[in-house]
């Protein structure tokens, strides 16, 4: 009786200690960040290091946010992330509806057009779209990347979407059939206002992925008036040349995670659940 | 073959169309009509670009140059067969990928299990899992370039200092040795959590009176775990597996940003984009981009019919 009792505590003692290490390396690096983000410039650059900031500070966020080329790569970011979210779901939505809940030959085929287009690789065709972005006369600007990031953003909401589309009920279609509705109308009347939890999740994973491009984004623009968060933060550089101003990185990378992380918290379930939805579902 | 695709063309249509009703042809027609933008989208940034990229692998080619293109052939193919630079790349993403997928999935296997089962903060823990997946690449990228650093990094300090390891500090991303084992631990820290989720929504499908079941027999947890959850978390297993394998071919931030393809750690996609935008060689580069297309290609096709095959049993 006693031994499984010590057996029980050991094993609870392991599963906590093994939570504890988990735990610790998912949030280390961010503590890591947040604690260089508030310790001076003078301590950042001494060893042995310390673990828990001395003199709190708030000047590499002063610094960051006086920074106009930082400013204007979160504008550029939000303006290019929503943008595609709000195209993606315009076109998409149409896509997905039939996809999802129409009979026609050739579904099955455009279905699985559709899922290898999600996985279509970006670099495959980076020179030709350098090219045509050229030609339209938008490189260096925003528009650039909503139109590259369509490649990615409308197969994936399409796919996501049809998901969310075949799970509602097929009696609603029915009924609004019987009341004398077209496709038309069920669409747009019934199932598009029932899928708002689609759209919101479906909405939320393509921000997500815009927000967080980079190879397009390093690619179709050249000067910071054009680029987004994750070149302007790649490329940041400080007042001198030759000094990394660390702490002013540190700080920039929180001040873009934090409302992530917001979004994170909020939408969790909803995540979680539209992302294994678009993985594991056939 | 031939002449089922024949008797098939032949014989449904007609039995079809004679069955179609009126309302049933016209929502063909609409759900055409739905996926026309979509469509027109598609063939625009996607397939146009992947056409002219094939074309202009047959000739020799400049970014942003005046200069007429000069028809080559095969030419280009026949360099890039033989330029140990691109052999290398292929090298080192294949060691990268097996690398770091295999890490993600023992231990995104691990924290799936752990967090499948129940104590209190398990829905902190699910949240605290998605935070490193959900923040740019680029983002994480400098984060560990800072904790890396050869002086003044944390990871340094943790190792010679804290708990010493190492006789003395190390420069991580830029030592032929170390530097892929660097980048592979950044990868493996973003992208479990991702492999950890798909893989808790499939031990979430397997049912628990199962486990009763074999409990009553006498079967313990490891053996639970060999002969139930690893078999009936196989189609999960796989699928997250080639997932990551897909992702993990075309890795470009994390490369770009950490190490700028130095040391060993040239991927396929940042020789790349190298050879394109930086040397403005449309042309060869194209005809890169076209063998990293191929070899996706194959993965890409593996994983559909996969899971064709899972739908269908």
């Amino acid at each position: 009786m006693r031994s499984i009792r010590v057996g029980k505590v050991v094993r609870d003692l392991l599963f906590w200690a093994l939570i504890l290490l988990i735990v610790f390396y998912t949030l280390f690096p961010f503590y890591w960040a947040i604690a260089s983000s508030i310790t001076p410039a003078n301590q950042l650059f001494t060893t042995p290091l310390r673990y828990f900031p001395a003199n709190p500070t708030l000047n590499s966020y002063r610094t960051v946010f006086s920074n106009q080329d930082f400013l204007r790569a979160l504008g550029n970011s939000v303006l290019v992330a929503g943008t595609t979210v709000l195209l993606s779901l315009l076109i998409g939505s149409f896509g997905a509806y039939a996809l999802g809940r129409m009979r026609f030959r050739g579904r099955r085929a455009m279905l699985y057009l559709v899922l290898s287009m999600t996985m279509f690789p970006a670099i495959a065709i980076l020179g030709a779209l350098f090219t045509m972005v050229r030609g339209l006369g938008i490189y260096n600007t925003p528009w650039a990347l909503v139109m590259t990031y369509m490649t990615f953003a409308l197969p994936f909401t399409v796919w996501v979407l049809s998901n969310f589309f075949r799970s509602l009920p097929v009696e609603l279609e029915q009924a609004a059939y019987i009341d004398g509705a077209t496709t038309f109308q069920t669409f747009y009347l019934i199932l598009l206002p029932l899928t708002a939890p689609g759209l919101v999740t479906t909405g939320l994973l393509t921000f997500i992925s815009a927000w967080n491009e980079f190879l397009y984004a390093l690619t179709f623009t050249l000067t910071p008036e054009a680029r987004t968060v994750p070149p302007a933060i790649a490329l940041f550089s400080g007042a001198q040349e030759f000094e990394i101003p660390w702490g002013d990185i540190m700080a920039a990378a929180v001040v873009v995670t934090v409302p992530l992380v917001v979004l994170v918290l909020f939408f969790q379930q909803r995540l979680v659940e539209g992302l294994t939805a678009g993985a594991v579902k056939g | 073959m031939a002449t089922t695709g024949i008797s098939r063309t032949t014989l449904q249509p007609a039995r079809k169309k004679s069955g179609l009703s009126a309302q049933a042809r016209q929502q063909e027609r609409l759900a055409w009509l739905f996926l026309l933008p979509t469509l027109i989208v598609v063939i625009g940034v996607a397939f146009y670009p992947l056409v002219r990229t094939i074309y202009v692998t047959f000739f020799d080619a400049r970014l942003g140059s005046a200069r007429a293109w000069e028809f080559v052939g095969l030419a280009n193919y026949s360099r890039l067969l033989g330029d140990s630079n691109w052999w290398d790349a292929v090298w080192n993403t294949i060691r990268f990928t097996v690398i770091s997928v295999a890490f993600e999935l023992v231990l995104g296997l691990l924290i799936a299990l752990v967090v499948n089962s129940k104590f209190p903060g398990r829905g902190l823990m699910r949240t605290a899992m998605l935070v490193p997946w959900a923040i740019p690449t680029a983002i994480s990228s400098q984060m560990w370039n800072w904790m890396y650093n050869d002086v003044f990094g944390v990871i340094n300090d943790l190792f010679t200092r804290v708990i010493p390891l190492l006789p003395q500090k190390i420069a991580w991303v830029a030592r032929a040795d170390t530097a892929l084992w660097a980048l592979v631990a950044v990868d493996v820290w973003k992208t479990t959590p991702f492999m950890a989720l798909l893989l808790l929504a499939g031990l979430q499908l397997i049912p628990g009176d199962i486990y009763e079941a074999a409990a009553v027999d006498g079967a313990n947890r490891w053996r639970q775990f060999w002969t139930i959850t690893l078999p009936m978390l196989r189609p999960a297993i796989v699928v997250a597996l080639i997932f990551r394998t897909l992702d993990s071919l075309r890795v470009f931030d994390l490369i770009w940003i950490m190490t700028g393809g130095a040391f060993n750690t040239e991927s396929m996609a940042t020789f790349n984009q190298r050879h394109l935008i930086q040397f403005q060689r449309l042309g060869y580069g194209s005809t890169i981009s076209v063998a990293l297309f191929l070899v996706i290609g194959i993965f890409v096709i593996f994983y559909v019919t996969f899971i064709y095959r899972e739908e269908q049993s």
